[in-house]
């Protein structure tokens, strides 16, 4: 089953390397890996899309706790999360074909963020199966180049009833 | 005043109370040695090999429980000690390996002796630094030694760059470090603590399995309280020989690929396994899906990642394991009484039944040749009031010590146990004699492994490290032929080693003493001489060459299927003499 692990990690160098290298070295697969400096620039959150049953989800998970280098783990899977992901799309366009790819970026609410006589560069983010459709629109009018970020995901916050207010509280 | 880096890393170690550095220089650490040379607190031991520092460093780890401490030059000094540190990783040793580094402004160029230290020791340490700044090299040095020695133990490589060593600053040594990723866990959880308390007093067939983490977190005491008020038998690893006393009536001895019958037979059918500071090795288990089939699994261990890894775990405990032991029988000892004694009674007699039925044995005919397990229990006979350390090697020789050697305390026994290192065994008895000058160290050797680090005889007579190290000469890599035996139809393929050394000479030549024993008269009386000088010892000893090692689970089988003696068709074959092998006298080298 796919997993989606955040990773907190100290933000220096080769920690990526400690990283790839813990899920090569002992087999665990990597589909998908983001990484930016968090809010504290002294660390970094990582996002891996990873997938396995759960006891490979929990070697996972405790090998990377292990790492020295690793001050946080969560799998997301344990509770909701939302998830999202950005890709550039180069589109080499006939001028026959420029109309259709403005459409094909306008239902998808994709921007287009550069343009030339030829080519269309398209912005669109959204969750796997969003980016997947308007590659799979746009790859007949001629992909030129696709550059996708990988997914990142943050967990939801549990939604707490809201508590009944009294109407009117008499204070002395 | 300012210090260099060579000052202060000196000065730091001896604020880490390093009495011992096991080293081979070169040209970015000379500044290093230059300082060491000017100081007396420190011994260096100069070594012939950086795998052989790297080795000595791990005996002197498991000897004494502090860390082992090498230094290193660039480039291929680094890549020469990667085997130690790969095996310091596998067995959880506590080491701290400084290598030096080409200085900052030349990493990355291809310099001359540059390797990158850093991605060659990622993968075999459990941490390591490469300090880029002289001001943060103390506070670096501190944090190595501390990451080495807690939690689960382990290498930790520091790298050293030439300028660092040279640069100057004001020097001050932290008393103490913090790093925000790494706490370990020493407390187990008290209700899972309770839980396994109260499977273990209902157990009708319980067994405790215990690896290498009792000894590193010193638990035997409480692991012999458990065992004697739970009267439970104790299976031990092959890393954990000494953690329980060999002799004791409850000691199983060895468990697992050539551990004894009735230890094995006692995990395979028993109803509850301790597991206590052991991850379950394939060496171990057999056949993962077949493990003890029939027990529920309690799983005590420091390191959370061993937990579940290979095998399901009922009751897990994360925790050092004296501590959760000693919280363990604090329970029991409150609510133990002599129906526990009772209640396993009829599991110790089956017990008995199987050791009675297949015990270890040999042939020794008085006039043939000798059995390589003959040396090994007489070397034990005559050697065990004085509370020997032995070191082993790897192969026949190492299994057939595991079974003969019945060691009655912790920290006496160095062997390569994860990573199997042919050539540990030699340099590992020198770092465990540098720590104890007036102990006695053995080293059970073959003669393939020891011929991975004879260098080293060196050093040992250079710095008076009186080890006995016996030779069983089978002439081959006896395991390797053992395996060719039994799986490959006695097909010989590189096993068999046409050239073997005059050990006798060999060590003669290096200044050491050479002794042999050629017959089973003379075995006694050559220990007995070895014993009695005060200098390394080569004692060479022409073994059966076709014995093989019993009992004997063959690679993925299950615990209970043991082979215990060569097959009748490999009987008749070894008879007949199919293999060439020459008269010892035609093949020895002779100066």
């Amino acid at each position: 089953m796919e997993h989606i692990i955040s990773v907190l990690v100290e933000n220096k160098f080769g920690v990526l390397s400690r990283v790839a290298g813990l899920f090569s070295g002992r087999g665990f697969n990597i589909e998908s890996l983001s990484v930016a400096p968090s809010l504290d620039p002294s660390m970094s959150m990582m996002t891996i899309v990873t997938r396995g049953d759960d006891r490979i989800i929990e070697q996972i998970v405790k090998h990377l706790n292990k790492l020295i280098d690793v001050i946080k783990v969560v799998d997301l899977n344990e509770s909701e999360f939302v998830e999202r992901e950005t890709a550039l799309i180069k589109i080499h366009t006939k001028p026959e074909d420029r109309a259709e790819a403005l459409r094909i970026a306008d239902i998808f609410r994709a921007n287009v963020i550069d343009s030339t006589p030829t080519t269309y560069t398209i912005e669109v983010a959204g969750d796997t199966k969003k980016i997947e459709g308007i590659i799979n629109l746009l790859q007949p009018l001629g992909i030129k180049e696709l550059v996708r970020t990988g997914r990142v995901a943050i967990a939801r916050e549990p939604v707490r009833p809201v508590a009944a207010q009294p109407k009117r509280v008499a204070k002395e | 005043m300012k210090l260099t880096g060579a000052e202060i890393f000196v000065e730091c170690l001896k604020r880490e109370g390093v009495k011992t550095l096991f080293a081979l220089p070169g040209g970015v650490v000379l500044k290093i040695f230059d300082v060491l040379h000017q100081q007396k607190d420190i011994d260096v031991i100069l070594t012939r090999h950086e795998q052989g520092a790297g080795h000595m460093a791990e005996g002197y780890a498991k000897a004494t429980g502090k860390p082992g401490v090498a230094l290193v030059t660039s480039g291929p000094g680094m890549s020469n000690i990667v085997t130690a540190l790969v095996d310091a990783s596998m067995d959880s040793v506590p080491l701290v390996c400084f290598s030096g580094q080409v200085s900052t402004s030349l990493i990355g160029n291809d310099a001359f002796q540059e390797a990158d230290n850093m991605g060659l020791s990622r993968p075999c340490t459990k941490y390591n630094f490469l300090v880029k700044d002289v001001n943060d090299l103390a506070v670096t040095i501190k944090e190595a030694f501390y990451v080495a020695t807690t939690g689960r133990p382990g290498p930790v490589l520091v790298d050293i760059p030439k300028d660092v060593s040279m640069n100057k600053t004001d020097f001050t040594y932290p008393g103490s470090v913090s790093i925000r990723g790494y706490n370990p866990t020493y407390d187990g959880n008290k209700w899972q603590i309770k839980q396994a308390a109260e499977a273990i007093a209902k157990a009708r067939k319980p067994i405790l399995y215990v690896g290498g983490g009792v000894v590193f977190s010193g638990a035997s005491e409480e692991l012999i309280e458990l065992a004697e008020m739970m009267n439970i038998p104790v299976d031990m690893t092959l890393m954990a020989l000494g953690a329980f006393p060999g002799e004791h009536p409850l000691s199983m001895g060895m468990m697992g690929m050539h551990g004894t019958y009735w230890a094995n037979m006692a995990v395979h059918y028993s109803d509850l396994v301790i597991a206590v500071g052991a991850r379950f090795d394939d060496r171990v288990t057999g056949k993962v899906s077949e493990f003890c089939p029939h027990a529920k699994v309690i799983h005590i261990d420091i390191d959370p990642t061993s937990i579940r890894k290979n095998v399901n775990v009922d009751i897990p405990i994360v925790g050092d394991c004296k501590r959760v032991l000693r919280e363990l029988n604090q329970i029991l000892r409150a609510t133990v009484n002599g129906e526990q004694k009772e209640l396993r009674k009829p599991w110790l007699d089956q017990i008995h039944v199987w050791q009675r039925a297949h015990p270890l044995t040999y042939e020794q005919d008085s006039n043939g040749p000798i059995k390589p397990q003959h040396v090994i229990k007489r070397l034990y006979e005559l050697t065990k009031d004085r509370d020997p350390i032995v070191s082993t090697d790897v192969g026949q020789h190492q299994m057939w010590a595991a079974q003969y050697f019945k060691l009655t305390k912790p920290r006496r026994w160095l062997t390569s146990g994860g990573l199997g290192t042919m050539g540990f065994g030699f340099p590992a008895a020198m770092g465990a004699q540098a720590a104890f000058p007036g102990r006695l160290v053995l080293c059970v050797a073959g003669d393939g492994s020891v011929q991975m680090n004879t260098q080293e005889l060196a050093t040992a007579v250079v710095n008076k490290l009186p080890v006995k190290v016996v030779i069983i000469n089978n002439r081959f890599h006896g395991m390797v032929r053992q395996w060719q035996d039994l799986f490959y139809e006695g097909r010989y393929a590189s096993s068999y080693l046409d050239v073997v050394p005059d050990f006798v000479k060999l060590a003669e030549a290096y200044g050491a003493v050479g002794l042999r024993a050629a017959k089973v008269s003379e075995i006694d009386d050559v220990i007995q001489e070895a014993l009695a000088v005060d200098r390394p010892v080569f004692v060479d000893v022409p073994v059966d060459q076709y014995e093989n090692c019993y009992p004997m689970i063959p690679a993925g089988g299950c615990n209970h299927e043991m082979i215990l003696a060569d097959p009748p068709e490999l009987k008749k074959k070894q008879a007949v003499g199919t293999p060439v092998v020459g008269e010892d006298k035609d093949t020895v080298l002779t100066a």
